[in-house]
């Protein structure tokens, strides 16, 4: 340890308070609403696929398993959620920590409380009115209010910020229009992968434009970056298909990502598959499929809308602080 | 020379960029939820002192610059290039104006400063924070003033100008701070 003051918390007394409160008014928001709090695994035999979330790995030894066995630490507790879904539980909530390896900075602790909630019968917009009615009640209480809100597509808001259409732009068009922008070149990313040049403008120059105290909930996602989220065929008049998923910023922090969540089996197990062939390509290891999951999905997952929100990027918010540390009574480096 | 992986960058980390040597300032990791995570660099040029923004995807790495601060005694100048020696070996290292920049107006022979040496050659120089100079020019000095308000410019024997307090006169040892080029104190001889 760095420093003799390395034993005390990093967040004040009065932070881990908010804290305490945010978690209690979470709480009641949901109980009010009927939705009903669950508890699921943190290891899991199964891991999440996507090749930019790396799961921390362990290893259990014992009682049914004499050779051992791999156990992963969940990135997010999506996948027992959905099986619960599937068996019928109605509306859920967990508030939990998930794990997800590599991310430390000002915004990212490698463990972190996360609110994710699921809703039979509604779609990617009812539950950004869900999303919005929680996020403006818990800032509202005492804390800072959101000036306002606003709702627009991912289409929409990067043609308003960098004048491209991100949908039918190509890489190359996308790295001109960085430069342009004064993002400059970036060693090693290539126009093979179009993805990151979205996610370079996105976090370099369009969320910087955005207005401070405002909810930014933007939706209708580039199909390729669907994640677990329906993808929808193109409409008469529109170019291309587009990923049911929305995700809300305020103040430049991403606080949730949602879906009209993907309940083909088949679709799934494809998506799975392709995120381990790119894994393969990227010198990434493989990760076990959640078989049970796809089970849960072929016996019928009800239509539904799932959020992930950061909480301790709300209690940021709420506290005003510059840094995710400033909310955690011990941050990664006091862990 | 030695690479470094985004996960080794941190503030006062020597980098070559764009085949001058660096100093990183500040380092912060972005990154979208389902997306690339990228780690956004702002560095120092340290021919230049400009600070430049670069973005890098995290897991790529930059190459190490061979930059080492040494303890040398200042020597003379011939007008043209500036001497310095490491006390320990004698060892002598050769400056140009651009190293010495705007530390030559401090530089009085014998001091220890620190020069930084890029791939063995100096690449700039420090002066000690506090130097002890006479003032070789000044106007008269207030006899009786010693409240230190309004002040005077008075020229060093290294040709630095600084405030100075009205009473002080030409011949006089003074104690100046060279990060901030103020006047500290008299110095008995």
């Amino acid at each position: 340890m760095k420093s003799s003051s390395a034993w005390k918390p990093a967040a004040t007394l009065e932070t881990l308070r908010l804290r305490a409160r945010l978690l209690a008014a979470i709480r009641e928001f949901f109980a009010t609403r009927g939705v009903l709090e669950v508890d699921t695994p943190v290891l899991s035999h199964a891991a999440s696929t996507d090749p930019q979330l790396h799961s921390f790995t362990t290893h259990y030894s014992g009682p049914d398993a004499p050779d051992g066995a791999p156990l992963f630490l969940h990135t997010s507790p999506e996948f027992p959620m959905k099986r619960l879904l599937a068996a019928g539980s109605g509306p859920i909530y967990q508030i939990g920590k998930v794990f997800r390896n590599g991310e430390c900075g000002r915004w990212h602790n490698p463990e972190f409380t996360l609110l994710e909630w699921y809703r039979p019968g509604f779609d990617h917009h009812a539950l950004m009115d869900e999303v919005e009615a929680l996020v403006t009640g818990l800032l509202d209480s005492g804390l800072k209010q959101p000036a306002a809100s606003e709702r627009l597509s991912y289409g929409a808001l990067f043609l308003r910020h960098t004048g491209i259409d991100p949908h039918t732009a190509s890489a190359a068009d996308l790295r001109e229009c960085a430069r342009a922008h004064g993002v400059g070149e970036v060693p090693g990313l290539t126009l093979d992968e179009r993805d990151a040049w979205l996610d370079l403008l996105l976090t370099h120059t369009v969320i910087p434009c955005m207005e401070p105290q405002r909810l930014y909930f933007v939706y209708d996602y580039p199909a390729s970056q669907a994640a677990l989220a329906r993808i929808r065929p193109p409409s008469p008049g529109q170019a291309c298909a587009l990923a049911e998923r929305f995700e809300l910023f305020i103040n430049g922090i991403e606080l949730a990502n949602g879906f009209h969540e993907l309940a083909d089996s088949a679709e799934q197990r494809r998506r799975f598959e392709r995120d381990n062939a790119r894994r393969q390509t990227q010198g990434l290891p493989t990760m076990p499929l959640d078989e049970p999951l796809l089970a849960a999905l072929d016996h019928g997952l009800p239509p539904c809308a799932g959020v992930a929100l950061g909480v301790d990027r709300l209690l940021m918010l709420a506290a005003g602080a510059g840094t995710i540390s400033e909310t955690l009574a011990f941050p990664f480096d006091r862990a | 020379m030695a690479t470094f992986s985004t996960n080794e960058f941190k503030s006062g980390l020597k980098v070559m960029l764009d085949n001058d040597p660096c100093a990183i300032v500040e380092n912060e990791f972005v990154k979208p939820g389902k997306g690339q995570a990228f780690n956004r660099v702002k560095i120092r040029n340290l021919k230049t002192g400009r600070v430049i923004e670069r973005t890098f995807k995290s897991g790529d790495t930059m190459e190490g610059a061979d930059i080492i601060d040494t303890a040398m005694q200042y020597l003379y100048t011939d007008g043209q290039f500036w001497h310095f020696m490491v006390p320990d070996t004698f060892e002598q290292h050769i400056a140009d104006s651009n190293a010495v920049a705007d530390a030559k107006k401090w530089l009085k022979e014998q001091d220890v400063c620190t020069v930084t040496l890029w791939n063995g050659q100096p690449l700039f120089v420090t002066p000690p924070n506090f130097v002890t100079l006479r003032v070789t020019d000044t106007d008269p000095g207030l006899r009786g003033d010693t409240s230190g308000g309004g002040g005077k410019p008075a020229t060093l024997e290294t040709g630095a100008v600084v405030r100075v307090p009205l009473f002080i006169e030409v011949g006089e040892l003074l104690k100046v701070d060279t990060r901030t080029g103020e006047y500290v104190s008299r110095v008995k001889e």
